[in-house]
């Protein structure tokens, strides 16, 4: 009797034209090498410890997490995501770390229909009028942890600043973002090459220019190196550094150690955030991996959960593009920073804070968060999105 | 705006002696020996990476350098007596491909070895601060950079200008044969330059360590750096390569720090920020184009 009912609903399935996959295959191509690594990293160890939480299943079904390395080259993540999509043909691609690689990548996904959950890379471009119903960004778009750190900024009273970012469009969008809040004078803008690591000469063109503060965004290896030096040429003393929570987390402060004490960054996340989700998130990962998470690892762990949920909301139907879309726009996950939904352009409109470093109870520097500097914020570029 | 400039040419002076480690043991090389190592980069990643394991078993940067210094110069002496005695008298494209598979091979190794994530090095903890000269303050390890680039200078001018050893070396780069006929050992002579440009490779790699970052493919973007150098300087010539460091040194860091200022006084800032570091990251290839446009064989010819 049962067969016999299980072939019958076998061939109802087969019948309709969206059946439900019988397991979920997620590509997951992130930076696992090199200076951009800890941030590629952290997103892989998110969500894997995500997919533990989730006893290895996606919304009920089996699911199959393949992970590559895109060695911060477009054009290796580019072949990699194609051997993904096309050969291994997934479900969902995510943990892209670096907005170039994710704007050479997007165009292969989108145009094989598969759902891109952007676990960090939020470039302006797909929030505004390059915007696609298969690319959801479960994290921020790049402008908002930068605005943040301008409104900061301009409310601290500070008049001269100068501003430090490599030259890739992370960069343009860190810059536009900072300048949209802080409206006092820039006293130089100084674009990098990606992936520097020596900042002699820029360091001395800083203590030239004499800032009373100075806003940088060099992620991963670049930050670390960055602040060293900064410390070392003796500039701390007279320039107050601020940063998006990007070059001031856990990676960067392990690295560099207690000098970078006092400094103010900004965040979507933080890891002493007071609910249940973040509290099971922060103390499994430490258990897991042995160090606190980053914001990388929180995103890569909401991405997972945001599959998860979509998957169930369609009763596996993944085929179902459409109902697939209404349902991770519909977020029925409880993230780990709290509550907030996605806009027309599947970005967050979601709460900023400000983080100070400093040391906690245990005498641990870390970060700690000292309030909102944004509530219910939506990115800049909404307006010229129109979502097909 | 005096500190400006002399803070920046310290930094080019710093980035110049580092190149000059590098550039010494390849200029030798390859102008006595006449083999192309290409391999020479990925001596600098292991030597760097030999020097931060065993800075950190030691738990002591100083004891790291030496050991990890030592460590390559096994390393160059091993690769000397089993693959580049092979390669001296085949021609150019062997050497180019044999030292190109020993790049692959170095990077895979590393990353089986010590995983693709870079490695840590810091420091002496006394050194980590800044120290005043001249009304502004300068890192104190910077200087410590220099002066050992500084000291290495002396000594392989000492070495090859002056001493025996040298004149040997000169000798046996000029005319094999002959100077064998005279009861010279060339082929030791060989080893010992190149475990000597293997050492310096790693001395480069373990004091850039803490500036940079010790990871797999460190060595490539280096070399070609190095290549440029001992071109602008004239194959072979030991003063070329401490002349042509410099150049590029000072050349690359001033591009870098006054291109984009130079450019937003006379372009829009929206070019001007597009333009500026662009150009400053080929600043030295057109300097080198420049150079050999006039002196094809580079500033200081080792055989004119």
């Amino acid at each position: 009797m049962s067969l016999r009912l299980t072939a019958l609903a076998a061939a109802l399935m087969l019948a309709g034209s969206a059946h439900a996959a019988d397991h979920i295959k997620v590509g997951l191509v992130s930076t696992l090498s090199g200076p951009g690594a800890g941030l590629g990293v952290d997103i892989r160890d998110g969500f894997s410890l995500a997919m533990k939480h989730l006893n290895g299943k996606l919304g009920n079904l089996p699911a199959e997490v393949l992970i590559a390395d895109d060695q911060q080259n477009p054009d290796i993540a580019k072949q990699t995501a194609d051997k993904f999509l096309k050969k291994d043909k997934v479900d969902f691609m995510t943990g892209i770390v670096f907005s170039n690689i994710m704007l050479a990548v997007g165009p292969t996904v989108f145009e094989n229909k598969t759902f891109y959950i952007s676990a960090n890379a939020g470039p302006s471009q797909y929030a505004g009028e390059q915007c696609n119903p298969f690319f959801f960004n479960v994290a921020w778009q790049n402008d908002n942890l930068h605005e943040a750190v301008g409104k900061v900024v301009q409310d601290k009273g500070y008049k001269n600043v100068v501003i430090v970012t490599p030259n890739y469009p992370g960069g343009k969008d860190a810059v536009s973002g900072f300048k949209r809040y802080y409206k006092g004078k820039v006293a130089d803008e100084i674009y990098t090459k990606l992936g520097q690591l020596d900042y002699a000469a820029e360091l001395a063109q800083i203590r030239a220019t004499k800032p009373d503060a100075l806003f940088f965004f060099l992620p991963g290896g670049m930050g670390i190196n960055f602040v060293k030096q900064f410390v070392a040429a003796g500039l701390s003393r007279d320039t107050q550094l601020f940063a998006p929570g990007f070059s001031a987390d856990e990676d960067v402060i392990k690295a560099v150690g207690s000098s970078m004490m006092g400094m103010f960054n900004s965040s979507h996340w933080a890891h002493d955030m007071d609910n249940a989700e973040n509290k099971r998130f922060v103390a499994d990962f430490q258990k897991e991996y042995g160090r606190l998470p980053s914001l990388y690892a929180s995103q890569g762990y909401d991405a997972a959960l945001m599959m998860d949920a979509a998957v169930r909301d369609v009763k596996g139907k993944v085929e179902d593009k459409a109902a697939l879309q209404k349902a991770l726009e519909a977020k029925r996950f409880k993230s780990v920073r709290g509550d907030f939904k996605f806009n027309t352009n599947h970005y967050p409109v979601q709460n900023y804070y400000l983080r100070a470093i400093g040391k906690d109870a245990q005498g641990r520097v870390t970060n700690k968060t000292m309030g909102t500097i944004f509530t219910n914020h939506a990115d800049a570029y909404v307006a010229s999105c129109k979502m097909k | 705006m005096i500190q400006l400039v002399l803070e920046q040419a310290l930094n080019g002076l710093q980035f110049g002696l580092m190149l000059f480690l590098l550039a010494a043991g390849l200029t030798l090389v390859f102008g006595i020996m006449d083999c192309i190592n290409l391999a020479h980069g990925s001596l600098y990643m292991v030597g760097a990476y030999f020097v931060a394991a065993a800075a950190q078993a030691a738990d002591s940067f100083w004891i790291g350098l030496g050991a990890g210094v030592a460590g390559a110069a096994v390393l160059g002496l091993l690769l000397e007596l089993s693959l580049f005695r092979q390669l001296y008298k085949r021609d150019h494209l062997s050497q180019v491909l044999a030292t190109f598979a020993l790049i692959l091979i170095a990077n895979e190794a590393v990353r089986m070895i010590w995983g693709p994530q870079p490695l840590m090095l810091n420091p002496p903890e006394s050194l980590s601060g800044p120290v005043e000269i001249a009304g502004f303050f300068y890192p104190a390890y910077r200087l410590v950079i220099i002066a050992f680039g500084l000291a290495v200078a002396g000594l392989l001018y000492l070495l090859v200008a002056k001493s025996r050893i040298g004149m040997w070396v000169r000798a046996g780069a000029s005319n094999r044969e002959m100077t064998e006929a005279l009861g010279i050992n060339v082929q030791g002579l060989f080893t010992a330059v190149f475990v000597f440009g293997a050492a310096l490779c790693a001395l480069a790699g373990g004091l850039l360590g803490p500036l940079l970052a010790v990871q797999v493919g460190m060595g490539e973007s280096v070399l070609i750096l190095a290549f440029v150098v001992i071109i602008i300087g004239g194959i072979g010539s030991i003063r070329g390569a401490l002349v042509g460091s410099l150049i590029v040194g000072t050349v690359d860091t001033l591009g870098r720090a006054l291109l984009p200022t130079l450019l937003r006084a006379l372009l829009p800032a929206d070019a001007a920020s597009t333009l500026g570091p662009a150009l400053a990251s080929i600043l030295i290839y057109l300097l080198m184009a420049g150079i050999l446009f006039f002196k094809p064989q580079g500033l200081f010819p080792a055989r004119a």
